[in-house]
């Protein structure tokens, strides 16, 4: 459950940033081969934003796919739909170029 | 509940370090803990004030990659080679270092950081051996983070050009996302688990640079197909390095010793 202590330091950073003003909207991106789960961390987000500049927030995530390039063939990059999937040639040799980001992209805050 | 490691109630604790805080205050850098102040009540303010836009782009794990970062430094400036060694619980880590301790433990000046969530008893186990040991206990944490292994290493004082083995938290989920600064990940994996773990965590085994498969002494006993497991661990991180090894009864450690030297010897070039 890494979800928690993830949200955890994100409440942190945005709490830093927003001062003593209302969180209106986070935005998390979130990629598919990240290692985090979404829901968890919108679970975790309820619990962990009380008493804090995020507790009224809506949570945005953006989910960002899996992409990578094959180092066997000439294919364009592809789609991974999870970490363990294959280049249509078969490959398993994947370069991937996409979708392991775990950021906070921006927020609203009230003034 | 601390902002870094997530953990709950007691907190981190590091054994025999000097002042112990409890979770007022556990030394996490100066970004405090997430539920201190800021407690307004904002419910009516939400739909009606005018709003401001803050872009931030920033990395949520780049506080915890920053004190990594400077833990690699410390190492790579002393000469000291830092493994983190990962696993679910039960595949024998604690076992295998015990036995690595034994057999080349002077050799190579190994010093032990350990992680538990509660208890003593593998620092314990390996101070029976000889053999330096300091023990994490992370409370509710699942997982070791950077800021929790320079505390311990505040503690454990390696010597310079030694080995320092990290015993993470038995966990193939949590620990794969924190970098310790440790110079690579070695996954342990025993036959009495699933071939298929490697598909099933793929973030472990993707950001392994070694895969050890212990117990093979029980492969005759066991459903545990060894080269299925290594297709399924290529499959997702081709250039994985795979060794096999009895912890306890002494099977390919010969190969495990050597792998442990040249790691060594690449820490240290001036050696090599």
């Amino acid at each position: 459950m890494h979800e928690l202590s993830i949200t955890e330091s994100v409440i942190a950073t945005v709490s830093e940033h927003a001062g003593d003003a209302p969180v209106l909207v986070l935005t998390l991106e979130i990629g598919a081969l990240s290692g985090v789960v979404p829901d968890s961390v919108r679970f975790c987000f309820e619990l962990c934003a009380q008493g804090t500049p995020c507790q009224d927030a809506r949570l945005d995530i953006i989910d960002t796919p899996g992409r990578a390039r094959c180092r066997d063939c000439a294919t364009d990059e592809i789609e991974l739909p999870d970490a363990i999937a294959l280049c249509p040639c078969g490959s398993a040799n994947l370069e991937i170029t996409g979708g392991q980001q775990l950021k906070i992209k921006h927020l609203e805050i009230g003034n | 509940m601390c902002a870094t490691c997530g953990c709950s109630g007691t907190g981190t604790r590091v054994s025999g370090e000097k002042h112990h805080h409890d979770h007022g205050g556990h030394g996490h850098g100066d970004e405090g803990h997430g539920d201190e102040g800021h407690g307004h009540g904002h419910a009516e303010a939400v739909a009606t004030v005018p709003s401001r836009l803050i872009e931030l782009e920033q990395d949520v794990l780049a506080k915890n990659d920053l004190l990594a970062a400077g833990n690699r430094d410390w190492f790579t400036e002393r000469g000291i080679l830092a493994l983190n060694l990962m696993s679910s619980p039960g595949a024998g880590k604690t076992t295998l270092l015990e036995r690595t301790i034994r057999d080349v433990g002077a050799e190579l000046g190994i010093s032990v950081i350990e992680g538990d969530q509660e208890t003593l008893l593998d620092a314990e186990r390996i101070e029976a051996t000889g053999a330096r040991a300091v023990q994490i206990n992370t409370g509710g944490g699942c997982h070791l983070d950077a800021e929790m292994l320079q505390r311990g290493l505040r503690v454990l004082q390696p010597p310079d050009r030694s080995v320092v083995m990290v015993e993470n938290v038995g966990n193939l989920v949590c620990p794969a996302l924190f970098d310790l600064g440790e110079r690579m990940k070695v996954v342990i994996i025993s036959v009495t688990e699933g071939a298929d773990k490697p598909l099933k965590y793929p973030q472990m085994f993707r950001g392994g640079g070694l895969m050890v498969i212990n117990k093979v002494d029980l492969v005759p006993y066991v459903d545990f197909d060894v080269a299925r497991c290594m297709d399924y661990a290529r499959q997702v991180n081709p250039g994985l390095e795979v060794l096999e090894v009895s912890a306890t009864r002494g099977d390919g450690l010969e190969a495990w010793y050597s792998w442990l030297r040249t790691q060594r010897d690449a820490t240290r070039p001036d050696t090599a």
